[in-house]
């Protein structure tokens, strides 16, 4: 497992994609890691950073997808070519890659790891879904992605037979486990450090309050 | 000069890293402090248990720890296993035999000091006053013994001094301050309501309470509270602290420990001191006597 390491890097560039954000950082001497890990990004002028899973990586590069809805992710989401800020990864557990038959499966901000993703599993199918037309734009990061749009759910698209991986709000990670139980799951949780010291980030796993950010943040729901 | 005890330490404060999921990190520190444990295993309260706000982050985690047996058992052999470092076990409980049975068992090599949590704001405090708890606790232990303070208190110097009365070798400040945050609908972020605030907001405070137990005791002051770099553990210092500890910055930076300790060092110098220890209590000079 690659080892985190906490560097200053520069930002090479920021994108719009859709209502979302790609930030792309010089990699440095940071390794990617395993998809669905996720890196602790300094928000400029904010006490703590914030969480991202890896998006893209690109040669000399590290692409995180943001969804600028707070201060923190808009700090992030604000910054310009040349700016520099801390990076401190990877972190936690990403997905196990060793599936014979991959289907991903995302909704909203939750398409975020699944570029990186979909290239580890050389394009395996992909079923994401979206608020409107507009979010679903940044389905252009994942081959293959068929894409439903509000009030048609990802859980009325997908197949069953499949080795799920997927992503995205709360129910509809409990909705997929529901159909899969099997099917692995990548959560979410306000986390202020990352790597197990605040205890913040817990959920619960089998009857015991776990920290996401150690245990996972993709975990096995059966 | 008062409270002069040697050379600064730079710890960790108490809950604000895990050595096992960061041994590098804990090994940068003097000393290592265990988070709080308790007589009996606590989840801790239920999530959501973060919440950053602009200028700190309140915490809600309720002193989540394995319990005693475990800790004892189990978590110390390994702590002391994984980290080069003294450790400095902090002790929690709700009433004063709580604490007096987990010092009883804390007279082992492992254990370089006690510090007894005596603030925290997440759970429901120990009925007694923190002297009764304290000289409880003197009385069943040799190992040196710091008692860990709340800034809610209106006269530090009156705590510090009965602190010290009760036979406490050090004191450690501040705690949290008690805080709530919002969100946008008007509903506490923090699923228990209130919570420990922290951060750089914490500064002042913990400038005041250590310039005040300073002026009250000789003993020697853990002092945290707000501290991001060698800037602001010199000004600790120079209310006087002896021993400076780190909290919320650890969450945003690992490399804590070593850039505050060089920090330290390099703007000591730039104010006139050959090493940080040497503006001990200079700040106090500065106070002017109450007019009549």
């Amino acid at each position: 497992m690659s080892k985190p390491r906490r560097e200053r890097r520069s930002v090479v560039a920021v994108e719009a994609v859709g209502p979302y954000v790609l930030l792309r950082i010089g990699r440095g001497g940071l390794e990617p890691g395993r998809p669905g890990q996720f890196f602790m990004l300094e928000a400029p002028g904010r006490v703590l950073p914030r969480p991202m899973s890896l998006c893209l990586a690109p040669a000399g590069e590290l692409g995180f997808l943001l969804d600028p809805i707070g201060p923190g992710t808009r700090a992030l989401a604000e910054l310009e070519h040349g700016d520099s800020i801390h990076v401190f990864g990877p972190l936690g557990n990403g997905f196990h890659l060793d599936v014979e038959r991959p289907l991903l499966v995302g909704g909203g901000i939750g398409v975020a790891p699944f570029p990186y993703l979909s290239e580890a599993l050389e394009h395996p199918p992909v079923v994401l879904g979206f608020r409107t037309e507009w979010h679903a734009e940044a389905a252009v990061l994942v081959p293959q992605a068929e894409v439903v749009i509000d009030p048609m759910l990802v859980t009325e698209a997908m197949p069953l037979d499949r080795d799920v991986l997927a992503c995205g709000p709360e129910p509809m990670l409990e909705a997929v486990r529901a159909l899969c139980p099997d099917a692995q799951l990548a959560w979410e949780a306000p986390m202020a450090c990352g790597y197990g010291a605040c205890y913040g980030c817990v959920v619960e796993i089998d009857g015991e309050l776990k920290r996401l950010c150690v245990e996972g943040p993709v975990l096995c729901s059966s | 000069m008062r409270g002069r005890t040697g050379a600064l330490l730079l710890l960790n404060a108490s809950g604000c890293l895990d050595a096992f999921t960061a041994p590098d990190v804990a090994s940068l520190f003097d000393a290592f402090v265990t988070k709080t444990v308790t007589p009996e295993l606590r989840q801790g309260n239920p999530p959501v248990r973060i919440a950053e706000t602009e200028h700190g982050m309140l915490n809600a985690i309720g002193l989540a720890n394995p319990g005693r047996d475990t800790f004892l058992g189990q978590t110390l052999p390994r702590l002391a296993s994984t980290i080069d470092v003294p450790i400095w076990v902090s002790v929690g409980g709700f009433s004063v035999r709580d604490y007096v049975e987990t010092c009883e068992q804390l007279a082992r090599d492992e254990v370089a000091c006690v510090e007894l949590n005596l603030s925290c704001p997440n759970v429901d405090e120990a009925p007694e006053s923190a002297a009764e708890i304290v000289r409880a606790c003197r009385g069943v232990t040799a190992k040196p013994l710091y008692a860990k303070v709340s800034p809610h208190t209106w006269d530090m110097g009156e705590t510090v001094r009965a602190i010290e009365e009760a036979g406490a070798d050090g004191v450690s400040m501040v705690n949290t301050l008690r805080g709530v945050a919002l969100d946008a609908g008007l509903h506490t972020t923090l699923a228990r309501g209130a919570g420990g605030y922290s951060g750089p907001a914490l500064k002042p405070v913990a400038l005041a309470a250590v310039l005040a137990a300073r002026r009250a005791t000789a003993l020697p002051i853990v002092a945290m509270g707000g501290v991001q770099n060698g800037r602001d553990a010199l000004e600790l210092i120079a209310c006087g602290a002896t021993h400076i500890a780190l909290g919320t910055v650890l969450f945003a930076d690992v490399d804590a420990p070593s850039r505050v300790r060089a920090e330290l060092h390099e703007e000591a110098r730039r104010a006139g001191f050959e090493r940080p220890e040497d503006a001990l209590g200079v700040a106090l000079e500065s106070v002017a006597k109450p007019a009549n």
